[in-house]
């Protein structure tokens, strides 16, 4: 397969100016020392985009993704490096960019699909296609300025999605319209992907290439962490997002130690203490992450320093925001047993994990008879759920689509 | 930015043409850009045209009321109040004023032209010269208006130009357009980062048109340059502006008289008496200089107009990876 875009070694330096001057008398006053701190918004960024697929550039506001895609538009010029485009690309970075109030609806398809690299041919031929696209027929004469807003966004739309082009790049502007022309904008896309053409999406939003695109590529800090499909791309997203500032504890091993304060629970006496919490799973050996569906053991390693009669052992499943998913039923762990001194390792198995993609965290604590809580750890352990599949959400719930003619005769079944 | 239009098909294996973003442009890439955006470029100066002036009643007409009212108060100053003697002043004035109009209104024009389109520079590629070029072929728009007026002027003064030295305004309106697009396309550039060029071009433009013969004489002015030999070489300088050289060439094939005689009462000693005797004095208007040399100075002021054109959009290149970071 050809690629539709090659990036070789794209790096992006930007000059943050504290203040900037932008004028010759500015210039003579403040000579020689203009203070700028220097950032590099892509750093060596190397990728090939093969032609025919639905590419998804995911990263957090600031990451680089638009200054990614802005290269790839020729917008602007990396500073070192550069990229290969093959075949005709139009970007909709900003619907109808470039719009003159003053003209006419018919002078600005012409104006706007001109800036975008379109002979007068290919405009003249597709003129119609493009105003009824924009459901605007009535209007093309009067000037833009009289247009509502929708009017005008519809009418970008309609430019930049029907002057035929072999690579669109989207910048989040999909929204567009009330949602009648939200799913006319969507039904393009689609009628793109199916017409094999190439098409970038730039988006922070992990759901929505979940179901659209084919391969996505992470930029985070300017570099590109994944390039891999949604499922795996999502997953090392989510990652950064957490290493980056969501404050979160990512220390596994550490416990209660200082986590308890703040806690519900106070621990009194503990007379036992949460060493360890550990995950295992078929391949941990080869991913740091379970696949929806798959089993998993929690391995909890406690020293119990004093003995413990009918000790019980809860264990809950939270989401990333500390939502709570699952709490287990506290009688099926009500042992009675006596635990004597010394190491001891608590295992919770599930047979299968039934959730979709994200990072969940694991309270495990450890009470009494009497229910008062010996130790506890809270949100200090987690794992992580790679969804291979589109469907999007928290939970996995296996299901079977089936349709078929009133007299019972099966027409489709589709097995997600 | 947008560059080579290479055909790779043939070791890639795709059938689409290849382009590359990169810091790295050549000269002729840019070029060839700028050529392929010509059907984009004519687009943009219709929409000049339209938007400038659209929903005014007289539409064109108004374009065409700054130069006349330029040209009438200049005709009344100079012809009534400072007593210019240069015969036919109206179109001695028009021949030399169309030239700079076209000149200072493109110039002027092009410097906020990048800037002004900040919107679509941020979120469109195109070679972003074409931006300059529109308001070059803006100006050339009115000043093809203007020498409809002046041809229409000629016509009804019944005042034959120099035929002969007609080339020459075709020759001296190519230097003049090169050299309009080049000034032009670098000082769009240079607003960008310096935004008071476009309100220092317009002072600096001003200060320019009084060194260009338009409203005087040439050899007024040359003359006195010569005279005095601490600032003879003032003399050269003021030859080496080529707008002079193109205003001279309309002036001789335009206007074409390059001196007059008039009977002038002069006093003369006859007999042992003073007397005032009417004498045929001679005045010259405009250069002497024969049709070679008008010839030889609009090739060099082509060359100069060349190498500012090829400098510009080397320098334009150059700076404009951060056009869409600087707006």
């Amino acid at each position: 397969m050809t690629s539709a875009i090659e990036i070789r070694g794209v790096s992006k330096r930007f000059r943050l100016y504290h203040e900037k001057y932008t004028s010759l008398k500015e210039r003579v006053i403040h000579a020689g020392h203009v203070p700028y701190e220097e950032f590099w918004a892509l750093k060596d960024v190397n990728a090939e985009i093969p032609s025919g697929k639905t590419i998804g550039i995911l990263g957090r506001n600031g990451s680089g993704k638009s200054t990614l895609l802005k290269c790839l538009a020729g917008i602007l010029q990396p500073t070192s490096g550069d990229v290969v485009v093959r075949g005709q690309l139009a970007a909709m970075l900003e619907l109808g960019a470039g719009f003159q109030p003053e003209l006419s609806g018919r002078d600005n398809v012409y104006l706007n699909a001109s800036l975008l690299g379109f002979t007068k041919k290919d405009i003249d031929r597709r003129f119609d296609e493009i105003v009824a696209f924009a459901e605007l027929e009535k209007f093309i004469d009067n000037q833009v300025k009289y247009y509502s807003s929708g009017m005008y966004v519809r009418l970008g739309f309609a430019v930049a999605v029907n002057v035929d082009p072999d690579i669109l790049l989207v910048d989040e502007v999909l929204a567009v319209g009330d949602e009648r022309f939200q799913r006319k904008c969507m039904d393009r896309v689609q009628q793109f992907q199916h017409d094999g053409k190439t098409i970038v999406v730039v988006s922070h939003s992990p759901d929505m290439m979940r179901q659209t695109c084919d391969d996505v590529m992470v930029i985070d800090r300017g570099e590109l962490i994944t390039y891999a499909p949604p499922g795996e791309a999502i997953r090392a997203f989510r990652d950064r997002l957490v290493d980056s500032g969501f404050a979160l504890p990512t220390d596994v091993g550490e416990t209660v130690t200082d986590g308890v304060s703040s806690s519900i629970f106070t621990v009194k006496n503990r007379t036992v203490q949460i060493e360890e919490i550990a995950f295992e799973y078929p391949e941990k050996k080869d991913r740091p992450y379970i696949v929806t569906g798959e089993p998993l053991e929690v391995r909890v390693e406690v020293n119990v320093k004093e003995k413990v009669a009918g000790a019980s052992f809860n264990l809950s499943v939270l989401d990333e925001t500390g939502g709570m998913l699952f709490t287990s039923d506290a009688g099926t762990s009500r042992s009675g047993l006596l635990l004597e001194q010394g190491k001891k390792i608590i295992s919770f198995d599930f047979s299968e994990v039934p959730l979709l993609d994200g990072r969940f965290l694991v309270n495990v604590d450890i009470r009494d008879s009497g229910g008062v809580v010996l130790d506890l750890s809270e949100q200090s352990a987690y794992f992580e759920v790679m969804n291979p599949g589109r469907a999007t959400g928290i939970v996995a719930m296996p299901l079977a689509v089936r349709v078929s003619d009133a007299d019972g005769s099966q027409l489709l079944e589709s097995v997600q | 930015m947008l560059t080579s239009e290479k055909l790779t098909s043939a070791q890639s294996g795709g059938e689409l043409p290849a382009r590359v973003v990169s810091a790295k442009t050549t000269l002729g890439s840019r070029l060839l850009n700028i050529w392929q955006a010509r059907e984009l470029l004519l687009f943009l100066i219709r929409k000049e045209l339209k938007v400038k002036y659209k929903g005014s009643a007289l539409g064109f007409l108004w374009s065409m009321l700054n130069p006349a009212i330029v040209l009438g108060v200049y005709y009344v100053v100079f012809k009534y109040f400072l007593k210019s003697s240069i015969p036919d002043f109206a179109l001695f004035l028009f021949s030399g004023l169309i030239v700079w109009n076209f000149f200072a209104s493109a110039l002027q024009g092009c410097a906020s032209s990048v800037v002004g389109a900040a919107g679509i520079v941020k979120k469109v590629a195109f070679p972003r010269e074409v931006l300059p070029l529109a308001q070059v072929g803006t100006a050339l728009f009115f000043f093809c208006l203007q020498s409809l007026v002046l041809i229409l002027f000629l016509a009804g003064f019944q005042f034959a130009p120099a035929w002969s030295y007609l080339p020459l305004v075709l020759f001296g309106l190519i230097d003049l357009i090169i050299l309009a697009a080049g000034v032009g396309i670098f000082l769009s550039a240079l607003n960008v980062s310096l935004r008071d060029i476009e309100h220092l071009i317009q002072v600096l433009l001003q200060a320019w048109f009084w060194g260009v013969p338009i409203i005087y004489s040439y050899n007024t002015v040359y003359d006195l340059f010569l005279r005095h030999p601490s600032i003879k070489w003032l003399s050269a300088v003021y030859l080496a502006d080529p707008v002079t050289s193109i205003v001279l060439s309309f002036q001789r094939a335009l206007y074409g008289h390059v001196s007059y005689t008039t009977l002038t009462p002069v006093a003369k000693l006859v007999s042992g008496h003073l007397k005032y005797v009417n004498t045929r004095v001679t005045t010259i208007v405009l250069a002497t200089y024969p049709y070679h040399f008008l010839v030889e100075l609009l090739v060099i002021v082509l060359f100069v107009a060349i190498g500012v054109f090829i400098g510009a959009v080397k320098y334009f290149g150059n700076v404009e990876g951060n056009f869409a970071e600087e707006l």
